[in-house]
């Protein structure tokens, strides 16, 4: 698991939700609906990503859509927002682009 | 315009207190707005809703606010429910130009044609690197509170707040209600500073004292007056912050999340290409587009919200519904008299104006960054890097970007901007205001390529 073993969001509340099973770099995790894919990630893991720039990971930074660190890339298909995007049963989630995927453009 | 006044279209960008008050009066006035917001659900960041199927009340999730959250709510979700505005959640506009903004939703790109535009697009936290911030588990103030609003999670279990403004002591309470492990409370403002902003703290008596009580009740984990000095980091995360406190003894708190902000920072890229004018405040101590009281920039635009001043969620609510009595009175329509809500916006910016005095933008701090410390945490621009090209490039912000990329990395400077200016102009022994300020580009967001490609679907 990129970063180590452990998770690094901690639940608080609203625990009374349906599970959700979901994979990432091949392993199978667990989280709720309603989650976001950052929060499901998380909970297992320390990053969702590396640094493309640095030798630190990225695991997010502002939640609400505005600095772009928190990309996760699906099995096929383009990168997505980990913290504006909820996690769907099935979902299998990569934390590097698939090897054929052209990067998109760079805004 | 080719639309009468009664079939005008205007856009509104941003679903908060601001864009929902001003969606309900346009609609009050037999308008039919449509309303672009990135939220699944509307309301905003400080009323922020969770996804369906949570369960905690708006009690519990907004506290002393919870009635305005529901009412916010309530309207908003009626004007949906009667079919009165055309409302595109999910969503954010990208680009604008004559008259059509681009709105990029589930991968799709999809244009919008308006008459008039208002902007309701809120404020994200403003951030002031501390060497170390580049690492993951470091966030903003604004990320843990959605964390823990939005997804009922702490960010961390052993956490450090640090900044300045009124989300550090009110963040730091609602997680320690929550039940988060809050390990310290970090705050650059001395108290001598914060009571300088008191007077004007005063025009809500009732906020402040709110405030001074939560602050009471953290006790002994509230430092005031310290000085940032470094996130020590492991390979996975933060393990400790160090730290001088106001009478400069070096401390050291472990942790394994930092949450920074000082108080909050427009969002104004929208503003930008829609090409409103820009003045620095050395209030705010950032660039802020220009309008009138009522909210009104010119050739059909608004502005409402933080987005405008920092105001709040209540001057907020004043500033959309003037903003949206302003559009109807330019196009000629019967509009709700303005004069109650405009002393009501007066009053308000006493209080913010107070804020911003007691908790201001730590700009020695900034300064003093070392060298090695990354300023751009898309890119891993370092303050050396953006040293040399003030020296290449002179004191001008925009200069100084395209030698240095500060503000060209995904975020588009809108965590680097301020604390780069500060750099630049420290170069130069000049004010940030000397420096310029950085051009937003077109996206505001990063679009996916064939975004473009396909939206008659071929
Ligand atoms: S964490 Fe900033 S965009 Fe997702």
């Amino acid at each position: 698991m990129i970063g180590g073993a452990q998770g690094r969001v901690v639940r608080l509340a609203e625990t009374a939700r349906a599970p959700v099973r979901f994979w990432f770099d091949g392993e199978e995790l667990r989280a709720l609906k309603g989650d976001t894919v950052l929060t499901a990630i998380l909970l297992s893991a320390r990053a969702l990503r590396p640094s493309e720039f640095g030798p630190e990971d990225r695991a997010g930074f502002c939640l609400m859509g505005a600095c772009q660190d928190c990309w996760v890339w699906p099995e096929t298909g383009p990168r997505f927002r980990a913290c504006s995007t909820p996690i769907a049963e099935g979902m299998r989630l990569l934390s590097r682009p698939p090897a054929p995927w052209p990067e998109e453009s760079e805004a | 315009m080719s639309q009468t006044s009664q079939g005008a279209r205007v856009l509104i960008v941003g679903a908060g207190p601001a864009g929902i008050r001003a969606a309900g009066t346009l609609c009050a006035a037999g308008l039919r707005p449509i309303v672009v917001d990135e939220g699944a659900r509307a309301g905003g960041q400080i009323y922020r809703r969770p996804p369906k199927g949570f369960t905690r009340s708006p009690e519990t999730l907004y506290g002393s606010e919870a009635a305005k959250a529901r009412a916010l709510h309530g309207a908003f979700d009626a004007l949906v429910a009667a079919d009165a505005l055309d409302y595109l959640p999910r969503a954010s506009v990208v680009a604008l130009s004559d008259g059509v903004a681009q709105v990029l939703n589930e991968g799709r790109i999809r244009q919008v044609p308006y008459d008039r535009l208002l902007l309701a697009t809120g404020a994200m936290d403003r951030v002031a690197p501390v060497p170390g911030w580049q690492s993951a588990g470091v966030y903003t103030l604004g990320a843990a509170q959605i964390a823990l609003k939005a997804q009922g999670v702490a960010l961390g279990q052993q956490i450090v707040l640090a900044g300045s403004g009124p989300l550090l002591t009110l963040l730091a309470y609602q997680l320690r209600k929550a039940g988060a492990g809050l390990a310290a409370v970090l705050d650059t403002s001395s108290l001598t500073t914060q009571m300088r902003g008191l007077p004007g703290m005063l025009a809500r008596p009732a906020v402040a004292l709110r405030g001074v009580t939560m602050r009471a009740r953290l006790g002994r984990l509230y430092h005031s007056g310290v000085t940032l000095e470094r996130i020590e980091t492991d390979a996975t995360g933060p393990v400790a912050i160090h730290w001088c406190d106001r009478r400069g003894r070096p401390r050291r708190t472990p942790c394994d999340m930092v949450g920074l902000g000082w108080h909050l920072r427009a969002e104004t890229h929208l503003a930008d290409l829609a090409g409103i004018v820009f003045d620095y405040s050395e209030v705010w101590a950032q660039w802020l587009p220009r309008a009138d009281a009522m909210g009104r920039a010119g050739q059909g635009r608004y502005l409402a919200g933080d987005g405008l001043r920092i105001l709040g969620a209540d001057g907020a609510e004043i500033a959309g519904r003037l903003a949206a009595i302003a559009c109807l009175q330019d196009l000629g329509l019967p509009a709700p008299d303005p004069r109650g809500e405009l002393r009501s916006r007066a009053r308000m910016e006493r209080f913010a104006r107070g804020l911003a005095r007691g908790f201001p933008w730590p700009a020695q701090m900034v300064r003093a960054l070392p060298d090695d410390s990354i300023i751009c945490r898309c890119e891993g621009i370092t303050a050396a890097d953006l040293r040399a090209g003030a020296v290449l490039g002179g004191a001008e912000a925009n200069r100084v970007k395209s030698l240095a990329r500060v503000g060209m990395g995904r975020c588009q400077g809108r965590y680097c901007q301020l604390a780069g200016a500060e750099l630049i102009a420290a170069g130069a022994g000049q004010s940030p205001q000397a420096a310029g300020r950085l051009r937003g580009q077109a996206p505001a967001r990063p679009v996916p390529a064939g975004a473009y490609c396909d939206e008659t679907g071929q």
